[in-house]
């Protein structure tokens, strides 16, 4: 009796795990892409589906490519690591391209302009980036922070952790020494979310959170006592992309032909204007 | 082959060398140490006062119902109240608690670390009190009457013949809390706190590489576990001596 219990036991999970495998088995109508679900108007979940400027256009790729879109959601850094290593098809997540980025991936032509600003609370010492950073005054270039004990707030892996973890003299938060070693401990605190780096920033417990201008302005439309740096006070600019596996030319022509069809037919500019709305 | 190696060295380089970004391992390791041992210690003296009552009170609720003393009903009251934080503590995810303990609790701190290292000690401390409960209802009650009759009151019954054997008898399991404790630290970054897990995901995503950082930050975990178990296996080892 035990002998057959454990018999069909085995069969059991040999079935359950080839339907598991031949599950993931990868199709080739199937276009699969990976994103980080929270960072609105891009991504984020609207009950129980995707929505968002990242997600549509995706979509509107799909159909060109006569492809089925299938759209999974990891961390930001796993979109990444994932595309690089070639497990999903492509990656849009508001990716901005580096050229670290580009050793690894390659990336499409821009489909949107990212701004990184600065969101503090109200009443904030910080009024304007004179406030984070003393210039050179004759380079205008950043030499040492304002405040060494400040903290800043940012999403984990995003262009805003990259750009504030660098050095002062490239607009990072890291005070050097003369000899070039960083001065203090880490001022950036990396949060999983831009929505725990807002709630941080609420508690006081970070001084500024740096982040795309989209899901920005609905950080601050969400929230009451938090405002935007206005003015000609953006952290950085940078232009989003879809990446592709480094070497898969194929998919990315593809993909550059069809942002360049939504591009020419308006389609793009409506998808945008419909999530950001022009003030 | 030689094609493999030269891949592993550029990947090396890569991940730890550039940027010196095995600085942020280091940090990150020193952190974990640093959670993993103060929790450690808040959970030994928390699950220590917790099993204590929690025993005393089982053990002597009849004759002290008898009694009707004060004491009695303070110590239903603290009872009580440690059976709320294990049932508290040990029902909901250590994430959640450690979300709770920095957005919620300690809102106006910016010590992550600590935060972290208390919210942490407070979850160990109720799955140490439970094996240390566990330990003391585990020993034969004849053991507690020949204390008794030796002369010994209920204190000195638990001090001289019953946490001695408990603790022999509860070591593998509360290393292994230990264990669990260490490795459990790795959600740390949920709160910012840069922890030998959150150093591996920052490389991850500026290095865009999976293989070197996981299974760094992997081996890494390994190698003080085992370094853990062994230290353990060392004191097991000479609490049996008596057993001879």
């Amino acid at each position: 009796m035990k002998k057959i219990v454990s018999l069909i036991l085995a069969v059991l999970l040999i079935a359950s795990t080839m339907v598991a495998f031949s599950a993931c088995k990868k199709d080739g109508d199937k276009l699969v892409m990976a994103t980080n679900a929270a960072f609105p108007p891009y991504e984020y979940k609207d009950g129980d589906n995707f929505a968002g400027i990242d997600v549509e256009i995706a979509q509107k790729i799909a159909e060109k490519l006569g492809m089925e879109l299938e759209i999974v959601d990891v961390d930001f850094g796993a979109v990444l690591t994932g595309v690089a290593e070639g497990k999903y098809d492509m990656g849009m997540a508001g990716i901005t391209v580096t050229d670290t980025r580009k050793q690894t991936m390659d990336f499409s032509d821009t489909y949107a302009t990212g701004i990184q600003v600065i969101i503090v609370n109200d009443g904030s010492a910080i009024t304007s980036l004179d406030d984070l950073f003393n210039f050179d005054a004759e380079t205008g270039d950043p030499v040492s922070l304002k405040n060494a004990d400040i903290r800043i707030g940012v999403q984990e892996n995003t262009t805003g952790d990259i750009y504030s973890s660098d050095d002062i003299t490239n607009w990072g938060f890291n005070n050097l020494n003369e000899d070039g070693s960083v001065n203090g401990e880490d001022r950036v605190k990396r949060f999983k979310t831009g929505a725990e780096a807002v709630t941080a920033l609420k508690n006081n417990q970070v001084d500024c959170v740096i982040i795309d201008n989209e899901p920005a302005k609905s950080f601050v439309a969400a929230n009451t006592g938090i405002h935007i740096l206005e003015g000609d006070n953006e952290y950085a600019i940078e232009d989003y992309a879809i990446c592709v596996k480094k070497g898969n030319t194929e998919l990315l022509t593809k993909i550059n032909q069809a942002l360049a069809e939504l591009k020419a037919d308006g389609t793009i500019a409506a998808i945008v204007a419909k999530y950001i709305k022009a003030n | 082959m030689q094609v493999w190696f030269a891949k592993f060295k550029a990947d090396f380089k890569l991940n730890f060398i550039d940027s010196a970004r095995w600085k942020w391992l280091m940090e990150g390791l020193g952190n974990t140490l640093k959670i993993t041992f103060f929790s450690l210690l808040i959970g030994l003296v928390l699950g220590v006062v917790v099993a204590a009552v929690r025993s005393t009170y089982d053990k002597n609720k009849e004759v002290m119902a008898k009694h009707k003393g004060v004491g009695y009903y303070v110590f239903s009251v603290v009872n009580a109240i440690c059976k709320l934080y294990l049932t508290v503590i040990r029902g909901t995810p250590v994430v959640v608690q450690l979300l709770i303990m920095y957005f919620i609790i300690f809102a106006t701190s910016r010590e992550d670390v600590l935060i972290a290292t208390i919210a942490f000690g407070i979850n160990s401390g109720a799955y140490v009190a439970e094996i240390l409960r566990g330990g003391i209802m585990s020993i034969d009650n004849g053991q507690f009457e020949a204390g008794r009759s030796l002369g010994f009151n209920y204190v000195q019954t638990m001090f001289y013949i019953i946490i001695p054997q408990v603790f022999k008898s509860v070591l593998p399991t509360l290393c292994n809390e230990f264990i669990v404790l260490l490795k459990e630290t790795s959600v740390a970054g949920y709160v910012g706190v840069m922890d030998l897990t959150k150093a591996g995901d920052l490389i991850r995503g500026r290095t865009f590489s999976a293989f070197m950082p996981l299974i760094a930050v992997a081996l890494i975990y390994l190698v003080l576990v085992v370094v853990l178990t062994s230290l353990v296996g060392v004191l097991e080892r000479r609490l049996r001596r008596s057993e001879r």
